[in-house]
């Protein structure tokens, strides 16, 4: 009796397992989407540029900028230790992504309203991707990706120039730190990144190719046109 | 690197899972992304030598569990227990329509048994080590997945399967 039953049993298990793989195992041989793949590879990529450029906290140069802040008046000095992982992330981001020939994006900026719905969605936060038309350097939205930060997803959004220099800005949720808003300038090899938290978003805009001075220029465009 | 490439195989397999867990292709690859999300930020506690499968499903049935904490409960259940014609079946063939909407239908820890047990072969070891819990629980679960799926299913015989009895 209870080995009739457990071959009964046997015999069912494996019609439902045969129907579960009849059912799914066509999965297997789809292509796999380029966000997952992207994810793992965009990952190991990003850990051997960070070995590379022989990434630590220590060798950050971090100055703050004296000419544009909230507080006209005031200089904020800060400790080297105190530069945010999103902002070492976000300068490796660059390194990583911004010589990037084939898939310099996820999502095309012919996408736009797409990319930023998807990204906004992932990060639990309106976004948007700043025009750059203003600061008159020529930078136009390429696209942009989602990235894993420390604490959740992350969004990078890159633009270009006819000359082809790339800027990108590198946007997380949740980020805490000093409630006094100001642009603050990090440098590690020759990334350039000037990053200031705002409402809960930290924003990094890294580029390798301009001058400290342009840079500040588009982080200024970029930061007005969230703060209208 | 080479952590990488065995991710990178392995995401098949996730999606593989991911797709009989959640049903629709957007929802499986958003779970599958948020698992390797949470691998990467966890990877410090995956251990060198161990089944890096068995570890990444692991992950996956905790973001799994996090997101149905997250979503509310009763709307889940509705949504998962439509009401079904059930369609008398000549013998006992088993059609698969029928049985992947009676799998929706189980709760999602009676799935996720099932689908470790019958779909990823694994042990009632293996199954209870992804899924934290006791093999005893690995195995009641999956006697109510089963004695569930007979009463839907017109080609599983019911009762513990009398109806088979021919078959040796």
């Amino acid at each position: 009796m209870d080995k009739d039953n457990a071959t009964q049993e046997d015999a069912e298990m494996k019609l439902i397992s045969q129907g579960l793989h009849q059912l799914y195992d066509p999965v297997l041989d789809e292509p796999v989407p380029e966000r997952l793949r992207a994810h793992v590879v965009g990952r190991s990529r990003w850990r051997a540029a960070g070995v590379a450029a022989g990434w630590v906290a220590a060798g950050l140069a971090v100055g703050v900028v004296a000419g544009w802040q909230l507080h006209a008046s005031r200089t904020v000095a800060i400790a080297q230790a105190e530069v945010p992982g999103f902002v070492k992330r976000a300068a490796v981001a660059h390194a990583v992504y911004s010589p990037e020939v084939r898939h310099p994006v996820e999502v095309g900026a012919d996408q736009e309203q797409h990319l930023v719905a998807w990204l906004s969605k992932r990060l639990g936060a309106p976004l948007r991707a700043p025009k750059l038309d203003a600061v008159g350097l020529g930078y136009a939205l390429v696209g942009g990706r989602l990235l894993p930060g420390e604490n959740g997803p992350v969004a990078h959004f890159m633009y270009q120039c006819k000359e082809g220099k790339r800027l990108t800005l590198y946007v997380r949720a949740n980020a805490v730190g000093n409630p006094e808003t100001a642009f603050r300038y990090a440098a590690e090899g020759n990334v350039k990144v000037f990053y200031w938290i705002d409402r809960k978003l930290g924003y990094a805009i890294s580029s390798a190719d301009i001058s400290r001075e342009d840079l500040l220029a588009v982080a200024d465009a970029v930061y007005r046109q969230l703060n209208p | 690197m080479n952590d990488a490439d065995g991710i990178v195989e392995l995401i098949p397999r996730l999606r593989r899972y991911a797709r009989a867990l959640a049903g629709d292709r957007i929802a499986a690859d958003d779970l599958v992304q948020d698992t390797l999300e949470r691998a990467w930020s966890k990877f410090h506690l995956y251990r060198r030598g161990t089944d890096l499968r068995a570890w990444l499903f692991t992950v996956m049935h905790n973001v799994y569990v996090n997101q149905l904490r997250a979503s509310r409960p009763t709307a889940q259940l509705d949504e998962e227990m439509p009401e079904l014609a059930q369609p008398v079946r000549e013998t006992d063939a088993l059609v698969l329509r029928d049985l992947d909407a009676a799998i929706r239908r189980l709760p999602p820890d009676q799935r996720e048994v099932l689908l470790l047990v019958a779909l990823e072969a694994m042990s009632y070891e293996e199954a209870a080590g992804t899924l934290g819990v006791p093999i005893g629980t690995v195995m009641s679960r999956l006697a109510r997945a089963r004695e569930k799926l007979r009463a839907m299913l017109s080609g599983l015989p019911p009762g513990g399967g009398k109806q088979l009895k021919i078959v040796k």
